[in-house]
């Protein structure tokens, strides 16, 4: 194995259509025009010195380092910003330009500390690569230049160092931070042998508006900027190519190694949903997985407020396996469950569902999508014919108008919102529907035409308000829906948005949002060009999530913005593999590939193939499956990777459902809040010590491979066959290869799906098969899945959840960049610098009049439960409404949030919660008892003497 | 009661026709516990059951 060294062609692609000849150095070459001359000469092999280039960001043309001779031409022009001519003869190395390169070199020398030796960047410094390359040999100005070694460096950053004494000035950080971040964090601040790199107004980098991507990082040439890790360990000396485990962006990364230690994630330029770019999380985010914390040995206790006893590997699953089958002797085939992890790899999840249907020999088993996309599922699998997005990320680039509803990219999915931002900046439209002024309403260089701040629980109201619009106002587009959709549902449809009810004008009643702003909205969005639509869970996690998801549905069938890129309906997945997840067949009514359990056809194949009869009647859902604990009827699940405790609404009847299960088996890397109440826990494997692949929003598999044996002396695929063997479901995988090949045969989407080919190409966006050999970038494009697309009408129904006089705000959740979902990972990482604790924000007039200032501690109580956190008081969320995060156990905002779910799906409703904020001092009851709960049920007893 | 947000919903896309699909649904969707007790709800009168949701029990039972 060697380090990964991606070439750098120093300038991005050109986008010309035509190609120009021309020769370098006596080369021919051909290239599309526009391209640098730069570019040109690399893709050719012949490298050109350079410093202040790099392809990831446009040319600059100021370190004169790149410089050549045309023929015919004045002067040495720098090749990174002059574009290729047709008949150019091009010379890169000539006496005159060996000259001037030594002599840029010995300037840029003479004011750089010598001290490479000592130097992080030893042996991955461009300044030290570009020195030997233009032969320099001596400075004439002599070494005792300015090298700016007394100016203190930057370290507030957890992740990475800022010295200005390396610093060349070269502009890629800032630049980087502009162009493919789109912070526009950081500036060059003075002038001449003054100039410096400055983070926002001469703040340190935590202090200013850096969101911690690591682009710059990435960027600089020299040690200027560079990670604390490289520092600390040196230089890396493999990589392997892997996928990151956090949001459904499912950025591509080397991991950087020495040895079996990871030294650093770096972005990987041929990652085809990244392109090179990474967040906070991915970039930096993993220390997760040598935390202290993390539990390596497997345990189990006979109730739940016993200390956890250590145990082998061996007796943990003969115990586990045995309680699963005295469960079921005693109470009935149908007491227990399984879930699967979107966290986890497409092979680890399809073996749980395996082991539900054919070890437990029910179809008890769900995923945490349940909670989260759900109804994307249904919604379009209604409308469109299939459970996913329609576009590859690449789509945005096409875009014309952009539609965000219920998402916050920049927080969510930062890597994907920096494309879109890009995009923007570039002059697309921007919409936004969504009750707070998220950034990407109005950031640097990009502020929507159109900002929808509806109530919370309107989704539906408004999103029919915009099709009545373009029904009404004529701007169907009829040629789109005459060929691709159904006739008479489009003709109901239409007739349903058309009346009054569903006008502008009365839906800015319920919900809050000016008429004209909502004509004007659906106006650019029908007439705009290319309208693609994102969205995420505050569209789903409604009690009408589904129904909003058949009205995104709709509006892109009426305005013919599907089939191509640049439109689409994109779901915004939270986690790394919600796709995956529901691709596996982790719903308690669907096989792998979105078949129902009733298909005859499809069951017989998985029957023969496993040698089981399966059950052919769908299972308990999340929900159903707590509900039926607290009933009584339901005994024992067994968890891989999902922390429901802490993730599910009403906290207090999750805990109740638990605490009434007589074996719950918690799969995971720590004690999460789930652990509190399980009787076995079965130390799970980190993303970097295993193999299989995940699934990105955009349908892209994607490889997940091991850097590191897993510390837990197992992959989560390894222990789950153990369990299935131990259960009596033989399964004899060498491999998570042999897992995809079985997903293949039984999955008519997958059927050209294997890891060799993974390897091969990349990555492959399903369906693969035969008639898509190299999967599908856009969907629908000659047609839609199920024929016709099909028009649903979206009648609004208001949610149950009612404020009123006793609760009177509305709470919506969500998350913020630096934490992800209930921050199992992310707070055991640097990243709690950013976000240590939940805060509850609230609008300026809300809290005056509760007498509520800036940091105070409130208590956020709703029908179900209270809790207490500090208040932040903010113009993002408008008069009536709160919002906070779900990241901290100390919060538990979940003890707040009602179980009114989708009509459909069972989807919680978190982003509709009627509650009243008051002054507090201190913890609610709740909070205190839990603590003292969790306190008890986490101790972990010594090994006695001898054994 | 979920049964009738899923009631509501097929109604809007067309009230003769929404028994069948309600129950359809609740067949496709519900595990056979939960369908179970729905139409034992139903025998005891189906409180609160709006009345296509009634309907579409009745065909769920004939189903069963």
């Amino acid at each position: 194995m060697a380090l990964i060294e991606e070439q750098d062609l120093g300038t991005p692609p050109a986008k010309g259509e035509h190609h120009v000849r021309l020769t370098i150095d006596g080369v021919a070459v051909s290239v599309p025009e526009g391209t640098s001359i730069m570019r040109a000469a690399r893709e050719a092999g012949i490298d050109v010195p350079k410093l202040c280039a790099t392809d990831s960001v446009k040319a600059f043309g100021s370190c004169r380092l790149c410089l050549v001779e045309v023929e015919g031409r004045a002067g040495t022009p720098a090749s990174c910003t002059t574009p290729v001519m047709a008949g150019m003869k091009v010379k890169t190395q000539t006496p005159l330009l060996k000259d001037l390169r030594r002599g840029v070199m010995e300037l840029y020398i003479s004011d750089h500390p010598l001290d490479c030796l000592t130097c992080a960047a030893n042996g991955d410094c461009e300044l030290q690569d570009m020195a030997g390359a233009v032969g320099l040999r001596d400075v004439r100005y002599g070494y005792a230049g300015e090298n700016h070694l007394v100016q203190p460096k930057d370290e507030s950053n957890p992740y990475f160092t800022f010295d200005p004494s390396k610093c060349i000035v070269c502009s890629r950080c800032v630049r980087a931070c502009e162009e493919t971040q789109g912070t526009f964090a950081l500036t060059i601040d003075g002038r001449g042998f003054a100039s410096k790199v400055s983070p926002g107004m001469a703040e340190d980098f935590f202090s200013s508006e850096c969101v911690s991507c690591g682009a710059c990082v990435q960027a600089c040439p020299t040690a200027t900027l560079i990670e604390k890790s490289v520092i600390e360990i040196g230089q890396p000396e493999h990589s392997v190519v892997t996928t990151c485990a956090y949001c459904g962006v499912g950025c591509s990364f080397k991991a950087e190694m020495r040895g079996e230690e990871l030294v650093r994630m770096v972005p990987f330029k041929d990652g085809k949903a990244n392109h090179g770019h990474s967040c906070v999380k991915g970039r930096f985010a993993w220390g997760y997985a040598t935390h202290r914390e993390r539990i390596l040995e497997p345990m189990i206790r006979n109730r739940i407020d016993e200390p956890w006893r250590k145990v082998s590997w061996d007796e943990a699953i003969a115990h586990t396996a045995s309680e699963f089958k005295r469960i079921q002797a005693k109470y009935g085939r149908l007491a227990v469950g399984g879930v699967t992890s979107s966290r986890c790899t497409n092979e680890e999840t399809f073996l749980v569902q395996k082991l539900v249907r054919a070890a437990f020999g029910n179809n008890n088993v769900d995923t945490c999508a349940r909670v989260c996309h759900s109804p994307t599922g249904y919604g379009l699998k209604t409308t469109f014919g299939t459970s996913a997005g329609t576009q590859d990320f690449d789509s945005v680039e096409h875009a014309d108008v952009i539609v965000v509803i219920g998402a916050n990219p920049t927080d969510g999915h930062p890597v994907f919102a920096s494309r879109m931002k890009k995009r923007l900046r570039e002059g697309a439209k921007l919409i936004v529907i969504d009750p707070r002024r998220i950034d990407l309403v109005r950031t640097p260089h990009v502020e929507a035409s159109f900002h929808l701040p509806l109530k919370p629980g309107t989704n539906v109201a408004v999103l029919t308000a915009l099709a009545h619009v373009i029904v009404t106002e004529g701007l169907v587009d009829e040629v789109f829906v005459r060929e691709r959709c159904e006739a008479d549902a489009f003709a109901a449809w239409a007739s349903f948005v058309a009346e009054l009810q569903n006008s502008p004008e009365e839906v800015e009643k319920v919900s809050g949002v000016p008429a004209e702003t909502i004509r004007g909205a659906a106006r650019l969005y029908a007439t705009g060009g290319n309208g693609a639509i994102y969205y995420g869970l505050g569209v789903t996690e409604h009690s009408q999530g589904t129904t909003a998801v058949m009205a995104i549905a709709n509006l892109a069938m009426a305005t013919g913005n599907i089939g191509r890129p640049g439109v689409g309906v994109n779901p915004l997945r939270g986690q790394n593999n919600v796709q995956g997840s529901c691709d596996m067949g982790s719903f308690p009514h669907e096989l792998s590939g979105y078949r129902h359990v009733s298909d005859d056809g499809a069951r017989a194949m998985f029957e023969t193939l496993w040698g089981k009869t399966l059950d052919s009647e769908p299972g308990l859902r999340i929900p159903n499956m707590l509900d039926a604990a607290v009933e009584g009827r339901f005994k024992g699940i067994y968890i891989q990777g999902e922390d429901i405790l802490q993730s599910d609404p009403n906290t207090k009847h999750v805990a109740a459902a638990f605490a009434a299960m007589e074996c719950v088996v918690v799969h995971d890397l720590f004690l999460t809040e789930t652990a509190n109440y399980a009787h076995v826990f079965l130390p799970g494997s980190t993303f970097l010590e295993k193999n299989g692949t995940f699934t990105n929003a955009e349908r892209r598999i994607q490889r997940v491979r091991k850097v590191m044996s897993p510390r837990n002396g197992y992959e989560d695929w390894q222990i789950t066959q153990m369990l299935a063997n131990a259960l009596g479901m033989p399964m004899q995988y060498g491999h998570p290869s042999e897992i995809m090949d079985e997903i293949a045969r039984l999955t008519p989407t997958f059927s050209g799906v294997s890891f060799a080919r993974l390897d091969a190409q990349g990555s492959i966006q399903w369906p693969c098969n035969a008639s898509a050999p190299e999967g599908t970038p856009v969907m629908h494009t000659n047609g839609f899945v199920r024929g016709k697309g099909r028009f649903m009408i979206t009648e609004y129904v208001p949610t149950e959840e009612k404020v009123g006089p006793r609760f009177p705000l509305l709470l919506t959740t969500g998350r913020v960049l630096s934490q992800y979902n209930v921050g199992i990972q992310t707070r055991r990482t640097a990243n709690v610098a950013w976000h240590a604790d939940d805060v509850l924000e609230i609008h300026p007039h809300d809290a005056e009049e509760r007498g509520i200032r800036d940091g105070d501690p409130v208590k956020l109580a709703s029908r179900t439960g209270d809790t207490c956190l500090h208040a932040v008081v903010t113009e993002r969320v408008a008069p009536g409404v709160v919002y906070t995060t779900f990241h901290n156990p100390a919060t538990q905002t979940n003890v707040v949030t009602t179980e009114f779910s989708d009509w459909a799906t069972n989807c919680p409703e978190y982003k509709v919660t009627a509650v009243q904020v008051s002054p507090s001092n201190g913890p609610s009851d709740w909070q205190r008892d839990y603590e003292a709960l969790s306190r008890r049920n986490r101790r972990i007893a010594e090994p006695v003497p001898g054994e | 009661m979920m049964a009738n947000q899923i009631g509501a919903f097929f109604k809007a896309q067309g009230e003769a026709e929404s028994p069948a699909a309600i129950a359809d649904h609740l067949k496709k969707f519900w595990d056979p516990g939960m369908r179970a007790d729905i139409v034992a709800h139903l025998a005891k009168g189906g409180d609160g059951l709006d009345p296509l949701v009634k309907r579409a029990v009745e065909l769920l039972k004939a189903k069963a």
